[in-house]
């Protein structure tokens, strides 16, 4: 794994970190990474991500709870141990579906969002004994860092964060 | 400033000659003959091959508390066949009033829908909203003449008309009926009125001095207009909450007066709130395809549609709350109202669900389908027709039973008010400038971004 040069700068407000993502990207460097100490409303947006794909799979577990819940409810109330429910013992799943409806409904929701947070943490390489890939932890309390590798010419790049409001800036080897 | 286009005004005018001509039709059709009703009955016996059983008889004439059959011991014969007959024929005459009050009263429920939506954003300081509130005020001009034609209809169903859309009218119902009669000191034609007059006056009242303040507030130099147009809408909210919960128990739950339901209120509130948002929507999409809105852009129309899509679920949420306790229990005198609307009523009663939960949850999940104009006004147009087969479902079981069709009747009446609608609020509209310039929150909503 070779070793490769970052550098980082750190700003001290949102919004002066916004302008400066823009900044950079006009001059065409790659922002690698940047850390928050907060959700910055548009960022993903400015740095040019892609679109996050969790919304789908929120749909697609969404889709898994209720078929559960469906599975589960015809089990246990209509094959293993029909019940009589409301006083209309037709012991079939469709006619009694109303009394199985919160049922479909808290499992979609339940499984769409207990699944939804397990991605986040997965997708963000977040998991039980890992340790922070946070290179500062001034970035958990008030600041902003930017991470952009260097090429050639990091005289540029760092007139160029000077100029967009950075309060500070670090070169530092990165090991792959 | 917007000017009302001709096109627009023609096209109006049209609906609206059009549609009281479909109306006048409709009530020149509806007076039968008791000869005609056996005739068409016979024939119709024919066509089904049996027909109307007696046990579908009974549960019609219980919704409408017709006691013409307990206490006397009728023979299927002769008599029973007269009696059915009859009822019919009142069904049938019920049916343009039926249709016309439904009408009204959807395109009524719009502006008061938009009032509430207008008040909330105030109240609560909202800071996208500002930039469509001159639509919203353009919307609730139609509500003093769309509620008083409601109120209007109402009561001339009780007295030019023969009860036809509330039999509680009726002396010679509540004298046979002790239900009825035990609710006559709220349920009669007075203090229907009275507290009908009462409602409008505190909606109309509101809306006129919303409506004073923001033009008053366009020029004024400090934040007093706002301040008092604040003030007055968190006491409208307070006041429209109650009112709009007995207004649905008078005009549409009284329809049905052995029966209740306690979140009713709540239930016709939520429709009209979706509607009145879905109108919101629609009605800046057509602004803004004729070049009048450019401060208005899809981050806006994006945050109307989010409402449009978490109100669909609330009225959902609502509608099956109330259906699912009444199932549940099943006390005869509570589910006789679904028990006639899956008979009688099953394609717009579970139809409804379609258009007014499924597809605005699978169409509008996708934020950027949310931020197309014309993905909103195709949502926008299957939630309307959604909410007016709601309202439909509300009024139609209790007066005209089994005999439902969306005909002349109904479809003109339709565009007699949408015509009306139309021409109220484009021309509301052209009465002020439609940014409000000097709101406090005026920049902010302009530079809304999701």
């Amino acid at each position: 794994m070779e070793a490769s040069k970052v550098i980082h700068a750190i700003y001290t407000d949102d919004d002066v970190l916004m302008s400066a993502v823009k900044k950079v990207r006009a001059e065409r460097f790659h922002i690698e990474e940047i850390y928050t100490p907060f959700p910055v409303h548009g960022l993903d947006k400015a740095m040019g991500l892609a679109p996050t794909r969790l919304a789908i799979t929120a749909f697609i577990y969404g889709l898994i709870g209720l078929t559960v819940a469906v599975t589960m409810m015809n089990f246990i109330m209509i094959e293993d141990w029909p019940m009589d429910i409301g006083g209309k013992p037709s012991f079939s799943y469709i006619e009694n579906m109303p009394a199985f409806v919160p049922i479909m409904f808290e499992l979609t929701v339940f499984f769409a969002a207990h699944l939804m947070v397990l991605t986040f943490y997965l997708r963000s390489r977040m998991w039980p004994f890992k340790n922070a890939e946070n290179p500062d932890p001034r970035t958990t309390d008030d600041h902003f860092l930017m991470e952009i590798p260097v090429s050639g010419d990091e005289e540029v790049l760092e007139n160029l964060l000077w100029d967009s409001g950075a309060v500070e800036i670090n070169l530092v080897d990165k090991a792959h | 400033m917007y000017t009302f286009s001709n096109k627009l005004k023609m096209f109006s005018i049209a609906l609206i000659v059009i549609g009281a001509i479909g109306v006048v039709y409709g009530f020149m059709n509806s007076h039968k003959s008791l000869d005609d009703v056996k005739t068409m009955l016979a024939h119709e016996a024919a066509h089904h091959g049996g027909g109307h059983d007696d046990a579908d008889l009974h549960s019609g004439s219980e919704v409408h508390g017709e006691n013409t059959h307990s206490g006397v011991e009728h023979e299927v014969s002769e008599h029973h066949s007269d009696a059915h007959a009859e009822h019919v024929q009142h069904q049938l005459s019920n049916r343009p009033w039926s249709a016309l009050y439904v009408a009204a009263f959807f395109f009524m429920m719009i502006a008061l829908g938009a009032l509430a939506f207008y008040a909330i954003q105030i109240a609560s300081q909202a800071g996208w909203s500002p930039v469509l509130f001159r639509v919203m005020e353009g919307i609730t001009a139609y509500l003093l003449p769309g509620a008083l034609i409601v109120l209007g209809i109402a009561v001339a169903s009780g007295t030019l008309g023969h009860y036809n859309i509330f039999i509680w009218m009726d002396p010679d119902v509540v004298a046979h009926d002790e239900i009825i009669a035990n609710k006559s000191d709220y349920l009669n034609l007075t203090w229907f009125t009275i507290r009908g007059l009462i409602f409008i006056a505190g909606w109309a009242l509101y809306r006129h001095f919303a409506r004073k303040f923001s033009i008053a507030q366009d020029t004024a130099e400090d934040n007093s207009n706002f301040k008092k147009s604040f003030r007055i809408a968190a006491a409208f909210l307070v006041f429209f909450i109650y009112s709009e919960s007995v207004m649905s128990w008078d005009w549409i739950m009284s329809v049905d007066p052995h029966w209740f339901s306690t979140l009713f209120g709540w239930y016709v509130f939520a429709s009209m709130f979706v509607s009145g948002i879905t109108v919101i929507a629609l009605v800046t999409v057509y602004l803004k395809s004729r070049n009048y809105l450019d401060f208005v852009n899809e981050n806006h129309l994006h945050d109307v549609a989010k409402f449009m899509f978490a109100i669909s679920i609330f009225w959902t949420y609502l509608w099956f709350s109330q259906f699912m306790l009444i199932w549940y229990s099943n006390i005869p005198e509570e589910v006789t109202y679904f028990v006639s609307r899956f008979q009688d009523y099953k394609l717009p009663f579970l139809g409804m669900v379609v258009m007014n939960f499924i597809f605005p949850l699978l169409m509008l999940m996708n934020a950027e389908y949310k931020r197309m104009s014309w993905f909103v006004v195709m949502v926008g147009i299957v939630i309307l027709a959604g909410h007016y087969i709601d309202i439909f479902n509300m009024i139609m079981p209790a007066t005209v039973g089994d005999r439902w069709f969306i005909g002349i009747p109904e479809i003109a009446s339709v565009m007699l008010f949408a015509g009306l609608f139309i021409f109220v609020v484009f021309t509301a509209l052209t009465k002020a400038p439609l940014l409000v310039k000097g709101y406090p929150f005026r920049k902010e909503s302009e530079d809304f971004h999701y």
